[in-house]
């Protein structure tokens, strides 16, 4: 919990990771993708405050007292939701599976939510593994990376029939929660791999679903702001836009925010600090600080105290049946976060 | 060695016609040019490097290509190298660009297609993010939105903003004489309807807003990965 000017913020980190990207986990042959990713991965954190950037040996596998001294201790987040990336082409045991991230929650109960992930060109073995892991870890979202690569193919589409087969199975299982993650590599390869029209297929054919678009589509989104204004169980992942924007460009974040108000609207933004690209600490006190520079942004939707818990944990916390307490809830005036109506929410636990 | 280095100044010159596909910005003001040499005999050798190892391929196989082709033109230049570094993909974009085997021909099976249409929706792009430049200027300045329906482009004062926006849409094809209509549907050319003036002049503002981003987060990420790098801002 956060508490700033007497008010109490609740604190959903909805996107972060527990990874390992040292040397000893690199596939032979493969080094120069492990270390491209992560290289890839640590310039990201340079565009946070200098005094929160580490050094790669740390960046490539920080310990699980970092995680939980910048994540919660320090970091003022009340429930921590764990992202899967799989990766096994280039990382040995995976860059950061399920099991790494549950044997790390299950030592702290209450404290994280245990998503899964899985991919399609997995067939009958995947599904069945999807199956176990939801079984085991009580997942109820899932991570979907579409760049992965995966013995020869370089990626897929959300709309792909296997994709479908696989969102239906998971429906089933009882995952209410998919969150996107589009990378530069797809099949074929002429076409712009970040678009995110096969969302917009998934998100209609699949009503029941919420579909959370991580890093609101980066770098496109423009069709990500409009496609969310036509498919009510759309969210934005606000990963990335926060940690990469709001120190190092405050021009362009205050313009992506005015954006994001404008089209997709404060009940349907999620907070995610990505760590750790970025721990959550200057991230939650930059937003709760934050607003438009200038005059120059008049025309977008203001943003008040009510706007920015929705975004820091209500509106996930909605989306995943976290229990609130009563003294982070937002008075009756303020609405009701989650987009009440199209909102298709995790049960009661 | 003056005709060199005017050479070299010339390829450069060249090199700054390239654009960055996603970003319809100059490669040279980018910072992606990491070198440029021509020597006495007119060998020319282009170094470029990009924000991310895993920038996309394709936007990536077309600066290559791009520079290629507009080094390769400059007067005195006989034969023309261009390489990207540190790439994931670097490997196939500069054997099939030094092979002239187009984009089908660099990645065999993983690709149907050349790069025309990817090129030309992010030139849409270019046209919507430009329509912005030039009309939130004129909005500052007093009329209704829907006023600026029934203006043409050669009602604008001139710009910079109205002279790239111009040179877009006549590269693919859509009106861009004094007497067409300012707003139009990037993918016709048809005048956009008066009902339709708010909803084009928002998504004008979006696609601006998130080529400006993306801009901004490629030109940091570059600057991390190569701190020598002169910032663009």
């Amino acid at each position: 919990m956060y508490t700033k000017d007497g008010e109490k913020y609740f604190i959903v980190d909805s996107h972060m990771h527990y990874w390992n990207a040292a040397p000893d986990n690199w596939v032979p042959g493969a080094e120069q993708y492990a270390k491209g990713w992560i290289e890839c991965f640590h310039a990201y954190q340079g565009l946070g405050p200098p005094h929160t950037h580490w050094p790669i040996e740390k960046f490539q596998k920080y310990s699980e007292d970092d995680l939980m001294r910048d994540v919660f201790t320090d970091g003022y987040v009340d429930v921590a939701v764990f992202q899967p990336t799989y990766l096994k082409e280039w990382y040995s045991e995976g860059f950061n599976t399920t099991e790494r991230n549950a044997a790390l929650g299950e030592k702290h109960p209450g404290m994280f939510v245990a998503n899964t992930r899985f991919d399609p060109r997995d067939g009958d073995a995947g599904l069945e593994e999807l199956r176990r892991n939801v079984e085991r870890y009580g997942s109820r979202g899932v991570k979907l990376y579409t760049a992965e690569w995966n013995n020869g193919s370089r990626g897929y589409k959300l709309s792909d029939p296997a994709a479908y087969r696989f969102l239906a199975a998971a429906q089933e299982l009882g995952i209410k929660n998919i969150h996107v993650h589009k990378g530069p590599t797809i099949w074929p390869l002429d076409k712009d791999a970040f678009d995110v029209a096969d969302v917009d297929h998934a998100a209609t054919d699949f009503p029941e679903l919420n579909f959370i678009v991580e890093h609101v589509g980066l770098p496109r989104i423009e069709d990500f702001c409009f496609m969310a204004t036509q498919e009510p169980n759309v969210y934005a992942g606000l990963s990335v836009v926060i940690g990469g924007l709001m120190y190092a460009r405050p021009k362009f974040f205050a313009k992506v925010m005015g954006e994001l108000l404008f089209w997709v609207g404060e009940d349907k933004m999620t907070f995610g600090s990505d760590y750790g690209i970025w721990e959550p600490k200057w991230q939650v006190e930059g937003f709760v600080d934050w607003d438009y520079p200038s005059d120059e942004f008049s025309d977008y939707p203001r943003v008040n105290t009510a706007t920015k818990k929705k975004i820091l944990g209500l509106n996930a916390a909605r989306l995943y049946n976290i229990k609130v307490p009563d003294e982070c809830q937002l008075p009756a005036t303020a609405g009701t976060p989650g987009a009440q109506d199209d909102a298709h929410l995790v049960p009661g636990s | 060695m003056t005709v060199t280095v005017d050479r070299a100044s010339a390829a450069r010159a060249a090199l700054a016609s390239v654009r960055d596909p996603e970003l319809d910005q100059p490669i040279t003001s980018l910072g992606f040019v990491a070198s440029c040499v021509v020597s006495a005999d007119g060998q020319a050798q282009v170094r470029l490097r990009l924000p991310t190892y895993f920038c996309a391929p394709n936007f990536a196989y077309l600066m290559v290509a791009d520079a290629y082709d507009a080094v390769s033109a400059v007067p005195g230049v006989r034969c023309a190298e261009v390489v990207l570094e540190d790439h994931f993909a670097a490997d196939a974009i500069n054997d099939g660009v030094a092979a002239q085997a187009g984009f089908i021909g660099s990645f065999g099976g993983e690709a149907i297609a050349e790069l025309d249409e990817l090129r030309a929706a992010f030139l849409r792009k270019a046209v919507m993010a430009g329509t912005d430049q030039v009309c939130r200027p004129l909005l500052a300045g007093g009329p209704a939105p829907a006023a600026l329906r029934s203006m043409r482009l050669g009602d604008v004062p001139p710009s910079a903003a109205l002279d790239r926006l111009r040179r877009r849409r006549a590269d693919l094809g859509l009106p861009a004489g004094d007497d067409s209509p300012l707003l139009v549907d990037p993918e016709t050319g048809a005048a956009v309807s008066a009902e339709a003036v708010p909803l084009h002049l928002r998504r004008a503002r979006v696609t601006r807003a998130g080529i400006e981003a993306n801009t901004s987060i490629c030109t940091g990420m570059l600057k991390q990965r190569y701190p020598s790098t002169r910032e663009a801002t």
